[in-house]
């Protein structure tokens, strides 16, 4: 998975954790539950038009408020390809890599794309996402977070050191 | 080269001799705490990742409070799995209804000057009251911890606060933290570390400070420090002689100093939706209010009831007003109950309800509809946090929210004409 292109969706700046998932649905059994409440507070029909691929493009401070782990969870099992905003809140971003969700920071896509909601964009894993002709470039993720990502999320790292097999 | 307080506990922590930010070292943790929202889930992914055993059961922290008393038929399975969890791992320190965690991770001594301590909620950042670099993590990371003992960490930039001076009557620490917050916005201190300082600081209780540590989150902090002094040693039950080292060095390197004339604070609020939206109280005085709410791991303390019941002494709350009173934990419930401040409050006219996170979180004991407004002390006001996302919540100290509880409009403490 080098490249690859999808819809975005656009949301603002500050999307906290209680816009990605209302504390009253946390108690739902699933995040399969859980998903279709998705961004309900912002926009609650957004959850159903999101398809399979499709990229959400944020301003600052991404994920920002509690810890709930769901918020990246959900996010992953709406099957959104990736998340791409100004920056992301600490929590939720080591959140989303314990869980594999892929997350891109730049400065400014945001303000270019923000009035183009359902744009196609094609990003360049460690190097770059292209839009509307231009490319943005994007910084390589660190070392110790690649070697989570790649050995597929937290889960499947303590497996490994736990010497368990699928 | 001088270090800052979070790179001296990281260092002592790691037996490194020196770090700099962006260094990324393992540490090894001193305490967890987890809470019943998170529970079935940490449970899942601890076994599910192969582990048989916790690291070590007397580092573990189990506390109830989200969902104590239970408000939905649901929220019973997190109890039994908590309930199942202690016994079958052997979980030594277990909080069934004591109050919010947040209060009795710093109040118990599980979280003490110097120690590094993880928590599944995002205010575990409090106990930094105590000179504790704390701070919040996922369910996956916190079963992680719960199986190695260990959690990665990037050293992190520090920004310096200094607040000097005598604070001006009926201004508060809450009042304090908002302003740095509206001053640094929602994300100004992310991936960072406040490091608090100056006379204003050295005057306050523990639990003033506990208001502002609980709070550095909603600038996106990993963490917000108070070097400790001899209130610190005395709260927390351990010698200055022990947590001499736990002071900054004069020529620490920092990102960004702020300081501040303790004289130019004032009563402040959070407008909604954003925390950071700052401004004087006077700014939006008579706001009408369906409820008021005092309470939360924020304000929840001994101190804000007093406030509050000073204020309410021999007055009512405005007839279409409802006042929550939620005290911090139980100890300090039966303290308030002993010093008459519990009568105080019943007497204006509030609802006192038991320790926990309920209405703070959204969850029960006042949850609000469309077109309704409240001024509550707790930490965020964001959409829906409180109910459904067309009310609107103001946040606020105490002292503030006893004011406009009597008034029935957002009003100046210190102004409140005897009815």
């Amino acid at each position: 998975m080098d490249k690859f292109n999808g819809r975005v969706w656009v949301l603002g700046d500050d999307i906290d954790t209680d816009i990605i998932i209302p504390t009253e649905y946390l108690a739902l059994k699933t995040v399969d539950d859980m998903k279709k409440y998705a961004f309900s507070p912002l926009r609650p029909e957004l959850a159903g038009q999101i398809k399979d691929g499709d990229i959400i493009v944020a301003g600052k401070n991404f994920g920002c408020g509690s810890s709930r782990e769901q918020a990246p969870e959900i996010i992953k099992h709406l099957n959104v390809k990736c998340v791409i905003a100004k920056s992301f809140a600490r929590i939720f971003f080591r959140n989303s890599i314990n869980n594999g969700l892929l997350l891109i920071e730049n400065d400014s896509l945001y303000d270019d794309i923000k009035n183009d909601e359902g744009a196609n964009i094609e990003v360049t894993i460690n190097e770059k996402i292209s839009y509307n002709g231009k490319d943005y470039p994007i910084h390589a993720l660190p070392d110790n977070l690649c070697e989570i990502i790649n050995a597929g999320g937290l889960v499947a790292a303590m497996k490994k050191r736990n010497g368990i097999t699928d | 080269m001088g270090h800052t307080l979070i790179e001296k506990i990281i260092m002592r922590n790691t037996g490194m001799e020196s770090v700099t930010p962006g260094n990324i070292v393992d540490v090894n943790v001193d305490r967890v705490m987890i809470h019943d929202i998170f529970i079935p889930f940490v449970k899942d992914k601890f076994e599910e990742m192969g582990f048989k055993k916790l690291w070590d059961e007397d580092k573990v922290v189990l506390i109830y409070d989200h969902l104590v008393p239970t408000s939905a038929v649901e929220d019973v399975r997190h109890f039994k799995i908590g309930d199942e969890f202690v016994k079958k791992y052997g979980v030594k320190h277990f909080h069934k209804a004591d109050g919010i965690c947040h209060q009795l991770m710093p109040q118990m001594g599980y979280a003490k000057p110097g120690n590094i301590v993880f928590g599944t909620d995002s205010h575990t950042t409090t106990y930094g009251c105590v000179g504790c670099f704390s701070s919040g993590v996922g369910y996956t990371e916190m079963a992680a911890i719960l199986g190695t003992g260990q959690m990665w960490v990037r050293v992190p930039e520090t920004i310096k606060i200094v607040i000097n001076g005598q604070l001006p009557a009926n201004v508060m620490s809450k009042d304090i933290i908002l302003r740095i917050i509206g001053d640094l916005r929602s994300d100004g201190a992310t991936y960072k570390v406040l490091e608090f300082s100056g006379s204003t600081v050295d005057a306050m209780s523990v639990s003033s400070r506990m208001t502002m540590s609980n709070m550095a989150i909603e600038a996106g902090a990993k963490a917000a420090l108070f070097a400790p002094d001899e209130k610190t040693c005395e709260y927390s039950k351990v010698e200055m002689k022990d947590v001499e080292w736990l002071k900054a060095d004069a020529d620490a390197t920092y990102c960004h100093v702020m300081e501040y004339d303790a004289k130019d604070f004032v009563p402040s609020v959070a407008c909604p939706s954003q925390v950071d939206n700052i401004k004087a109280v006077n700014e939006v005085e008579g706001t009408k209010l369906d409820q008021v709410f005092i309470g939360s791991c924020t304000n929840g303390r001994l101190e804000d009831i007093k406030v509050t019941a000073d204020i309410l002494r021999g007055k009512k709350v405005a007839p279409y007003v409802k006042l929550i009173v939620t005290p911090a934990s139980r100890s300090i419930y039966k303290e308030a109950v002993d010093a008459g401040y519990i009568k105080d409050l019943v007497s204006a006219g509030a609802i006192v309800t038991q320790p926990g996170c309920g209405l703070c979180c959204g969850r029960a004991c006042g949850i609000l509809t469309d077109g309704e407004r409240v001024l509550a002390t707790n930490n965020r006001n964001f959409l829906g946090r409180m109910g459904t996302s067309k009310v609107e919540i103001f946040l606020g100290s105490p002292a503030t929210a006893a004011a406009s509880a009597i008034t029935g409009e957002i009003t100046v403490p210190g102004e409140v004409k005897l009815q």
